[in-house]
């Protein structure tokens, strides 16, 4: 999915970069109240698991660039503007260091990867959890749906970037043909994976699926127990 | 926490006394970036700026003082990355070549070795770049430019916990593997997504007592000051400045006379 150097003009790269600027402005603007709260820690976090997943480490890769996602996965734990920024990080982080997907390409795969699940998955998601039961498995599926649905939704994106300005000399239905082809293994595996993970996290900490706020049963904040009056120590 | 105390990203570092790695991060990050758009840039189908490239990574590598070979043999993490190109010469369109009998698109050919190209030139740059500078030095590098601080500060932390959770993976992997786990196909999803929940969560837990402990020494969200250090002067960023000049020079040469 990470698209190389040279795969798409240059009018279609600067257009995906205005893009990927623009939103990550956005999401920066968005998350600016978070200074140290305990998010960023576990974005930071986020980001190097991503990082971990998507290097071919975990045995499941569908086909030769056919790896899982997790931007959806990301939204729905970080809430959908840390998550881009998360993934963000991540696409950058793969382009500079581990040639995977080209620099001047980042901003299409930026748009692809990192805004597309926030922008497509997590609204979905949060449609979903509000119509399915109050439950860890509505919340899972909730997200693995949200997660094929997204990993679909880039991959047409994908086709129709190359469509527009496809620059590699290889037909445009080759290119869209393969790419929906792996990815509709790869779709099914990130929902199926995002479903299972968001559910395991959900019943274990509920505190850490971002989806799950609203459903957070609201309790009175107990007092703290601070004994006004020490017992006096008996030091004799 | 034992993973704490050695630095993030060493294993990239070839501690040297030289010019390059002297120069503060800021600079070098940019002219880093630079160099690897106008590289990325370069246009399709033309092979002889990649010769100046290679010139100049040259000079910058000797400047370094760094060992070419182990420099070279780094760019083995894009190999499973650059498999997908090798499909490029069978799936591309006419015209073809015919080698050893089987026909090659030569525009997919062509695509390919670009792709190849860049993504090693690239490569190559960053790979000067983490070599010359810790990893902490090119995030407080990043910071001096004023990228917005959730960025930087979710990279540093990504940087600091990407050890430790290749750690927790290991141990996980360790465990599952005495327990005759080997999950490899799809069927098998569960188990991978039930280790990459306990993988999250085991690390999360170990990741919020470094992050308390991190509170504990008076940490604010913001670098001390003495690691931010104001931003170098003029002349350092015109040493900086003259090998990404001269390759957006031969960038732009190339696409004027293509």
């Amino acid at each position: 999915m990470h698209i190389p150097d040279g795969f798409v003009n240059v009018p279609t790269t600067v257009a995906g970069g205005a893009v990927a600027v623009a939103g990550i402005a956005l999401c920066v603007r968005k998350t600016s109240k978070i200074v140290v709260d305990r998010q960023l820690p576990a974005a930071g976090l986020a980001a190097a698991f991503f990082l971990l997943l998507d290097a071919p480490l975990v045995p499941i890769t569908v086909g030769t660039s056919g790896h899982l996602l997790g931007g959806t996965l990301a939204a729905t734990l970080l809430g959908p503007w840390l998550g881009v920024l998360v993934v963000t990080v991540v696409t950058v982080v793969q382009a500079v260091f581990a040639g995977d997907g080209g620099v001047s390409a980042l901003g299409v795969n930026i748009v692809n990867l990192a805004i597309v699940p926030a922008a497509v998955g997590y609204p979905l998601a949060a449609l979903l959890r509000r119509l399915l039961p109050r439950s860890a498995t509505g919340v899972a599926i909730a997200a693995g749906f949200a997660a094929v649905v997204a990993v679909i939704t880039a991959a047409l994106l994908l086709g129709g970037e190359y469509a527009v300005g496809g620059a590699a000399g290889i037909p445009t239905h080759t290119v869209v043909s393969s790419t929906l082809g792996v990815y509709s293994v790869v779709a099914l595996v990130e929902g199926v994976v995002t479903g299972l993970v968001i559910r395991t996290l959900y019943t274990v900490r509920p505190d850490l699926v971002w989806l799950a706020r609203p459903l957070r049963v609201r309790r009175p904040e107990p007092e703290p127990e601070l004994d006004p009056t020490p017992e006096p120590v008996d030091d004799r | 926490m034992s993973g704490a105390a050695h630095q993030p990203g060493a294993e990239l570092l070839i501690p040297a006394d030289t010019p390059v790695h002297r120069m503060p991060p800021a600079p070098k990050v940019v002219a880093t970036v630079v160099f690897v758009l106008a590289v990325a840039f370069s246009p399709p189908r033309i092979f002889w700026p990649f010769l100046w490239y290679g010139l100049l990574l040259t000079i910058a590598i000797v400047l370094a003082q760094l060992p070419i070979r182990t420099l070279l043999r780094r760019l083995v993490v894009e190999i499973p990355f650059l498999l997908f190109a090798l499909l490029l010469p069978f799936i591309g369109g006419a015209p073809h070549v015919h080698v050893l009998g089987v026909a090659l698109s030569e525009h997919g050919l062509q695509a390919a070795a670009m792709i190849g190209l860049k993504a090693s030139f690239g490569l190559l740059a960053t790979g000067v770049l983490a070599a010359s500078t810790s990893l902490p030095d090119v995030i407080s590098g990043l910071e001096q430019l004023k990228l917005p601080r959730v960025l930087t500060t979710v990279a540093s932390f990504m940087v600091r916990y990407t050890e430790m959770l290749l750690e927790e993976f290991n141990r996980l992997r360790t465990a599952r593997a005495c327990r005759g786990g080997d999950p490899r196909w799809l069927w098998q999803a569960r188990d991978v997504a039930s280790c990459l929940s306990a993988l999250f969560l085991r690390s999360l837990e170990r990741g919020e007592r470094v992050h308390l402990a991190m509170l504990s020494r008076g940490f604010t969200g913001t670098p001390p000051a003495a690691l931010t250090a104001p931003l170098p002067a003029r002349p350092v960023w015109a040493a900086a400045s003259v090998l990404p000049v001269l390759a957006i020079a031969g960038s732009l040469t190339a696409r004027v006379l293509a």
